[in-house]
């Protein structure tokens, strides 16, 4: 963490750099979350640890319309994002200078199963440890690193940042599952067995709004669900069960532009496995049009924006 | 709030008959802004135009529905109508309620009531109809001609008669398509290149055409008026101003093993080649998969005897881009491969041959020199036997659902010449029906049976099965007599199904013009537009549509000429205002649009927006709407709903399923 620090104050010291876009310290360790950084003695709270998974790639649109660069530091994942907007001209690469920071796999406090949690020791980076030690109200417990891991962080995009101007830290792949399993076992449900997955799942969605306004791919300037246009916020209000709407019609927006960072599952209060409508979206395009990584490259035809007289036709008979 | 006037149209009783028209009037006057409501048996009418007029005027309306046919009926009548009497025409809808309601429905209840909902639906529209301005674009006076057979040829002379620059392109090394293989034509058994190469001639030497053959077309963008297409012209390694056609080249070429395309493979050519004798234009092509000096570096024997020096193995394809402002597809048809049809032992047996392959036979300049004689030993066949409909008609998916049309003329003209040339051979023709319909063919049909002896038998045939002597035994059955026949026949002819050109979906995806399910192109109305695609400057002409005869093949392609000619003949075009839109508040700038755009009508700039007080460059999704033709693909692929299609506003299409749904 300090290697970062020191960087950053290097370069806001020199000038080049405007302002540091990085985690601060919260009240608690796993508390981290992203922020702004304007001055060298402000860095004093930034903090780099295994709780840092917030993707900063999307906060990159605002520091974009700000005066001079902009320091980022994305993790291998991060990246991926962030070339997506590159690629939906949503952010201006003159204007960041960007920080590929080293990534070991990313905790979940959700994932921590103990009541009472006062303090998490093990996950400090680069010295990050095998097993934490978590203290709490009621005594010290252990778990191993890897079960506390976010989901995305088990099905790892791999360890190599695809956009960056220099490299800081180690990486590691900390992939240890299949990235698809769940998709393939709800689609081996009954029509009536998926519905009533899903609707216990979503009936969970209090409408935060919380995973579209992380989603690095929802970054329209306005969106449709705050638009009187359409009528489309009061149409979801009139079903009982109104969330399925938002989540599916939100899924069809960003379907083969999502890199499946899986920042709406991280921050979802309720735990909805949203990233599953996606992966479902990922699959199918991998499986229809040849595999595809949104944010890998910024030239490559993306698959649903792009026509050649091969393609895939689901649905007409003859795909 | 709009005024709107709601005119529910019987159309006789087309839709009077299923649905109640005054239950439609009556339904519409409590829509909300429906001023004025009635019925009247024919709309389109004149009389059923004065009432519309008057009420316009009387009613002050400031938008209508016409309850009616489809749109692409009357809608630009309707819309005139409004015009005339000064209301803007994209004020006008229409609700579909005969094709899309009365001829699909039985019950009057059920068809009633779907009708109330279609003009519910529309007068939800009308009500978020903007007033729209068409615009004016150019016409390019100059016309493509895709396929250079005998369609090709007569639509290309038609249009350049009329005083047009048309260009003919031609996938082969000449121009003449099929026609140019065929012997004889029915039904009056004049020779088909006796007829073909003046028309040939013709077209080469009209200085309104220009022909490009052994070249095909690669790219289309544009709309109607203003196609912009690129043409490759593929490498013939021969300098066409510098040849004379002397053919010197083809007699010395070492590589003669190639199987000859012309003869339907019957024969072999050299690898340079030109198709036939009188080829247009009279300069060969080298086939760079069989010319050794191109496969090895060594050769260049035709260079050598070259004595003009035409030849050119440094030659590479060659893309051209032209403007047009119609296209004309003739891209003809071909045989269907007969693989899945083994019991006819057709590449099994030599002997056994399709009508085409027997009109080579048949041909002077063919592999026979125009002796009928076996392939397998060269003797002359004493017992023929013409099996009907092999691949046409077929209920399974081995050939095709329709009829071809012209094997059952063709088949009583090569049994007719058979008998008329060689009177000992006898000619049996197995039919499942003889279809003669068309000026002197049925009495061309009974000179085959009555005045040449002919003997037809309604039956199909099982097998052909091959015997140790170099015969043919034909397993067929007679359905009049209701028994098995076993027949030993010297030869086999199969009247094999035809099928559009396999290049013709490409080409197809690249006009965008719609294709069937059996790959004939989609005419815009089976019976009042036949010779137009649903696509707007394309034309159809030729068996690319449906099977066709000659006669009936040059007479679509004049008519397709005559709408080419219609269209060139126009200054200016009124362009389709209905175009996208960006709005741009909503605008993220993202490209995503300009990426499905198909007509590459959308382009950026970054410009200072006042977005309820922030001021800041946003970089915008600009449509030019001369270029937009209004297919929506942009609305639906922007994720902001930025972008909107002017006349068919998300706004509206939501109202329209929100008054269907109420």
């Amino acid at each position: 963490m300090q290697e970062l620090i020191v960087r950053a104050k290097e370069l806001l010291e020199k000038g080049e750099v405007a302002r540091v876009l990085g985690w601060k310290k919260g009240e608690q360790e796993y508390d981290a979350e992203p922020a702004f950084f304007e001055t060298a003695e402000s860095l004093d709270n930034f903090v780099y640890n295994g709780f840092c998974g917030a993707n900063l790639s999307k906060y990159m649109i605002e520091a974009g319309k700000k005066e001079g660069k902009t320091l980022v530091f994305l993790k291998p994942c991060d990246s991926y994002s962030y070339n997506q907007l590159l690629r939906e001209h949503r952010v201006d690469r003159e204007k960041a200078y960007i920080i590929g920071v080293g990534c070991k796999g990313k905790l979940a406090i959700s994932k921590i199963p103990f009541d009472g949690i006062l303090k998490v020791s093990g996950a400090q980076y680069p010295d990050a440890q095998e097993i934490l030690t978590v203290e709490t109200l009621y005594g010290t417990e252990t778990i191993p690193y890897k079960d506390a891991m976010l989901e995305r962080c088990h099905v790892c995009k791999g360890k190599d940042h695809v956009v960056y101007d220099e490299l800081l830290g180690e990486s590691a792949d900390t992939v240890d599952a299949d990235r698809f399993a769940e998709v393939e076992r709800i689609e081996k449900m009954s029509p009536e067995e998926k519905f009533a997955y899903f609707q216990s799942e979503l009936s969970k969605c209090i409408r935060c709004n919380a995973c579209r306004n992380v989603c690095p791919a929802c970054s329209c300037r306005k969106c449709v669900f705050d638009s009187t246009a359409f009528d489309s916020e009061q149409k979801a209000n009139t079903t009982s069960f109104e969330e399925k709407m938002f989540h599916i019609i939100r899924a069809f927006h960003v379907a083969g532009r999502c890199t499946d960072c899986g920042e709406c599952s991280r921050v979802c209060p309720q735990g909805i496995p949203l990233h599953l409508f996606n992966r479902k979206f990922i699959k199918d395009i991998n499986a229809l049009y040849g595999e595809y990584q949104a944010g890998s490259d910024l030239e490559c035809p993306a698959p649903l924006t792009s026509f050649t007289t091969t393609d895939a036709e689901p649905g007409v008979g003859r795909g | 709030m709009r005024r709107i006037g709601v005119f529910v149209c019987h159309c006789g009783s087309n839709i009077a008959a299923t649905v109640d028209v005054k239950k439609v009037v009556e339904m519409a006057l409590q829509e909300q802004g429906v001023v004025h409501a009635e019925d009247y048996p024919y709309m389109c009418s004149e009389a059923g135009q004065v009432r519309i007029a008057e009420a316009i005027r009387e009613h002050q309306l400031t938008g209508m529905v016409v309850c009616s046919c489809s749109p692409r009926m009357h809608e630009a009548t309707f819309r005139k109508c409004a015009e005339r009497n000064g209301l803007n025409p994209y004020l006008v809808e229409i609700a579909n309620i005969r094709e899309h309601c009365s001829w699909i429905h039985k019950d009057m209840a059920e068809a009633t009531e779907k009708a109330v909902i279609l003009m519910r639906a529309a007068v939800a529209k009308v009500h978020l109809n903007a007033p729209l301005q068409a615009g004016e674009s150019a016409v390019t006076k100059r016309a493509l001609v895709i396929g250079g057979g005998i369609a090709g040829i007569q639509t290309a002379l038609d249009i350049a008669d009329a005083g047009y620059k048309v260009d003919i392109v031609e996938k082969e090394p000449s121009i003449g398509g099929r026609m140019s293989q065929l012997d004889k034509t029915f039904p009056t058994l004049d020779c088909s290149a006796c007829i073909l190469t003046p028309k040939m001639v013709e077209a080469a030497s009209h200085e309104n055409i220009t022909i490009h053959t052994w070249s095909e077309v690669e790219k289309v963008s544009g709309f109607v008026g203003n196609f912009t297409v690129d043409i490759r012209k593929k490498a013939r390694y021969v300098d066409m101003d510098k040849c004379t056609g002397c053919g010197v080249c083809q007699e010395k070429c070492p590589s003669k093993k190639s199987l000859n395309e012309f003869n339907r493979g019957l024969n072999t050519r050299s690898a340079i080649y030109t198709p036939f004798a009188q080829a247009i234009p009279n300069v060969p092509v080298i086939d760079a998969t069989a010319c050794i000096k191109l496969k090895t570096g060594k050769c260049g024997i035709c260079e050598k005897f070259c004595q003009v020096g035409a030849i050119n193995y440094a030659q590479t394809d060659e893309i051209i881009t032209e403007q047009y402002g119609a296209i004309v597809v003739a891209t003809g048809f071909d045989t269907i491969k007969l693989d899945k049809y083994g019991e006819y032992a057709y590449g099994h047996s030599k002997d056994v041959i399709t009508s085409l392959e027997l009109e080579r036979i048949m041909n002077a300049a063919g592999p026979t020199k125009g002796h009928l004689e076996r392939l397998s030993d060269g003797k002359a066949p004493k017992e023929i036997v013409f099996i009907q409909c092999v691949g046409s008609r077929c209920s399974d998916d081995r050939g095709k659902p329709y009829c071809s049309k012209i094997c059952c003329m063709y088949t009583a003209k090569h049994a007719m010449l058979i008998r008329d040339k060689y009177p000992d051979t006898n000619v049996t023709v197995f039919y499942i029906d003889v279809r003669t319909p068309g000026k002197n063919f049925d009495e061309f049909y009974r000179r085959a049976v009555e005045d040449y002896g002919v003997n037809y038998i309604k039956g199909q045939v099982g097998k052909v099965a091959p015997q140790p002597d170099g015969s043919l035994l034909v397993h067929g059955v007679d359905l009049l007599e209701n028994k098995q026949i076993l027949k030993k026949a010297d030869m086999v002819v199969l009247a094999t199904a035809i099928e559009p050109n396999a290049d013709v979906r490409k080409i197809a995806t690249m006009l965008t013009a719609s294709i069937d399910t059996n790959n004939f192109l989609t005419e815009a109305h089976p019976k009042l537009r036949p010779v137009e695609s649903p696509t707007a400057g394309v034309f159809l002409s030729g068996v690319c549509q449906g099977p066709k005869d000659i006669p009936e093949t040059v007479a679509q392609a004049g008519a397709a000429a005559v709408k080419v000619i219609g269209l060139l003949a126009k200054d200016k075009l009124k362009t389709n205002p209905c175009t996208a839109k960006a709005d741009e508040l909503r605008c993220n700038g993202c490209s995503q649009c300009a990426n499905v755009c198909p007509y590459g009508a959308i382009s950026y700039e970054t410009r200072l927006v006042n977005d309820h007080g922030i001021r800041e460059d946003r970089r915008i999704a600009v449509v030019n709407s001369a270029l937009c033709q209004g297919c929506g693909a942009c609305t639906v692929t922007c994720p902001s709903g930025a972008m909107d299609l002017q006349g068919f506003s998300n706004r509206q299409l939501i109202a329209e399923v929100d008054a269907i749904c109420r």
